[in-house]
């Protein structure tokens, strides 16, 4: 009987800590009129001009950085699986570097470096910088999904037979590898696009209009429309998580192997 | 020419040289099996035909192109892989028409033949399904058809049998041949198995240490080892250890009784210990033979019914010798614990400093005494 209790003590010890504080946010939201639960909040923010064109910013951004990030790092972590496993804790603490050097630094060291170039000169230079910096803070997680995704399946073995029968690189990356380890793809993407989403520091020093400075800007002068975007954004990263069970379904029973 | 020509080939890893001076002429339409254990250099020579390792030197024709350096998937080679390889994200018609879209074949055509293909595999209703849907050895005929797809100049197979249980691993043995047979493909096949060698093979190609052993045809490699090690590799070999009596006429003896084998032993002097290698079926119970053969007494240790044969296990002081005798329900099996004298033509035996690779024309002939006796 004890043994039982205690698995379930811890559980709800944990889901608590967790549940208070969005109960909490999602009760303060509703409460923008005096002595009723509505969703001004929500309509105020939905309203604002500046959260659809901050979030599609960010949105836009998340994309091209899932996007780059899937092109720079599925064929590097494929390579090294294939052909140069020697180098992947090399490679391993490369992509954990975005853990150690805080955002400023790397933000600045980008301004620095690119600050004699048409990159700083113009908005769109601007945001390839903004890309680019949330490429290396997406390292760590879609390093490591892909490298999962790979190690699940038999690359070696694949890459010969595609080989075989007369594939090259190209289509072997996009015809047999990409499509197998399309789910670890997903929720690599999937982590990518929260980080992007949220994203305050990088962007709000690139003076980019995104989604982290809005939100930012939004607490500094509203009390309850804050706290109903935290729970959009709640509602968007559980939307997300969906999406990626959905689709990734079918996948994954076909990597799962034979019965 | 031959169809397949593999030139005084070498691989080194490093320090490590995994194969050594290989050569080997394939005929067109021939089935040649690579048998050899583990590390032996079979599946770095086939991989090496296929593309996937480049030679560290000699040279590898095909067709009387030298494709040496050539990429694999300019080679035009099929290979079937022992975890199948067939890729996950697509249905069983997408994989065997994989190579043929690769080639921009017309889509009418890929679908005819990958039809055609699934017949051939006996699998004509499976097209739809993907790989987690087939059983283990249905996955393998879907791969040996995606490798026939292309029309391969040469098929490889590398232990593809390897990870199916025993009752489908004889018939999908038995399946493979009969289709490259009727596609007249030439064929190399990688195992260490050498039953499996047996069943598929025209030729086969003994390996040991990265070296050639024996080439031959069954019929050779079997009763004609050309090493000590072929002739313990393929089939079952007895070792006994005996003494030399008289090295010049091959006079040995084992506990006191003495025997001949078919050749002195100029190495070797009298008192010396060596040892004598024969095999089971090349022994006989004492009045089953009437030539004047070895004869040698010993306890039964042991009767093991296999079937069509008896297995009868014999001590001779410190050396156990196993032989074969073909089932017969008239005759009377010898019981553990009797004591029976059991004979074996000289010729029968192989002896030391038979370790040096030879044709198969110069080899030991071990089923002399056999046919002598029939």
């Amino acid at each position: 009987m004890l043994k039982r209790f205690w698995p379930w003590f811890w559980f709800l010890v944990g889901a608590t800590y967790f549940l208070v504080p969005l109960y909490a946010t999602l009760d303060f939201s509703l409460r923008a009129r005096r002595g009723e639960l509505s969703f001004a909040a929500y309509t105020s923010v939905l309203n604002d001009i500046r959260f659809i064109e901050s979030f599609m910013f960010s949105l836009q951004t998340a994309l091209a950085t899932i996007v780059v990030s899937a092109i720079v790092i599925v064929p590097t972590a494929y390579w090294v699986q294939l052909r140069l496993p020697r180098l992947r804790p090399v490679i391993e603490f490369f992509t954990l570097l975005p853990f150690v050097v805080p955002a400023v630094v790397l933000v600045f060291s980008l301004a620095r470096t690119y600050s004699r170039t048409p990159l700083t000169d113009s908005r769109e230079g601007l945001w390839v910088l903004l890309v680019g910096s949330y490429v290396i803070l997406s390292f760590p997680y879609m390093y490591r999904a892909v490298d999962t995704g790979l190690r699940s399946i038999n690359i070696h073995d694949l890459t010969e037979a595609a080989q075989s029968l007369g594939a090259g690189w190209f289509t072997i990356l996009t015809r047999v590898i990409f499509p197998n380890i399309y789910v670890a793809l997903l929720s690599g993407a999937f982590i990518t696009f929260a980080i992007v989403m949220g994203e305050f520091t990088i962007a709000a020093l690139l003076a980019q209009p995104a989604f982290g400075p809005y939100m930012n800007r939004l607490a500094s002068s509203k009390v309850y429309e804050p706290s109903a975007l935290a729970i959009i954004s709640f509602a968007l990263t559980w939307a997300a998580i969906a999406a990626i069970q959905w689709f990734g379904q079918g996948a994954q029973a076909r990597v799962a192997g034979p019965r | 020419m031959s169809f397949l020509e593999i030139v005084h080939v070498h691989k080194r890893f490093g320090t490590t040289i995994a194969v050594e001076d290989f050569t080997l002429a394939v005929e067109q339409g021939e089935f040649i099996s690579f048998l050899g254990p583990s590390g032996c250099g079979k599946t770095t020579t086939l991989r090496m035909v296929a593309g996937f390792e480049k030679p560290t030197s000699g040279q590898i024709v095909i067709d009387g192109v030298d494709v040496t350096n050539m990429p694999p998937n300019r080679r035009n080679i099929g290979m079937v892989f022992q975890s199948y390889a067939l890729f996950p994200n697509m249905t069983v018609a997408d994989n065997i028409g994989f190579g043929l879209r690769i080639a921009r074949r017309p889509a009418h055509e890929i679908r005819v033949r990958v039809e055609e293909l699934l017949r051939i595999i006996h699998m004509p209703e499976f097209g739809r399904r993907y790989p987690y849907q087939l059983s283990g050895g249905q996955q393998q005929r879907v791969a040996l058809a995606r490798a026939l797809a292309i029309q391969p100049k040469l098929l490889l197979l590398d232990e593809p049998l390897s990870a199916l249980d025993a009752k489908i691993r004889a018939s999908l043995r038995q399946e493979i041949r009969d289709i490259q047979r009727q596609l007249g493909i030439t064929t190399i096949y990688v195992t260490h198995d050498q039953e499996e060698a047996m069943a598929l093979s025209d030729r086969i190609v003994v390996m040991s240490r990265g070296k050639i052993e024996q080439i031959g045809t069954l019929f050779e490699v079997y009763n004609f080892p050309a090493t000590r090690f072929v002739a313990s590799f393929v089939g079952t070999l007895n070792q006994i250890e005996a003494t030399v009596v008289d090295a010049a006429i091959g006079l040995l003896a084992v506990e006191g009784q003495q025997f001949r084998i078919a050749r002195p032993l100029p190495q070797h002097r009298s008192g010396d210990r060596v040892n004598i290698a024969i095999r089971p079926e090349l022994i006989a119970l004492d009045g089953q033979f009437n030539s004047a053969m070895n004869r040698l007494s010993g306890t039964v240790e042991d009767v093991t019914f296999l079937g069509s044969i008896v297995r009868v296990r014999l001590r001779l002081a410190a050396n156990r010798l196993s032989m074969d005798i073909f089932n017969n329900p008239h005759l009377r099996l010898p019981q553990p614990g009797e004591t029976i004298t059991v004979h074996f033509a000289p010729e029968a035996c192989l002896a030391p400093g038979d370790d040096t690779p030879r044709e198969a024309s110069n080899a030991q002939p071990l089923s002399a005494s056999a046919a002598e006796a029939a």
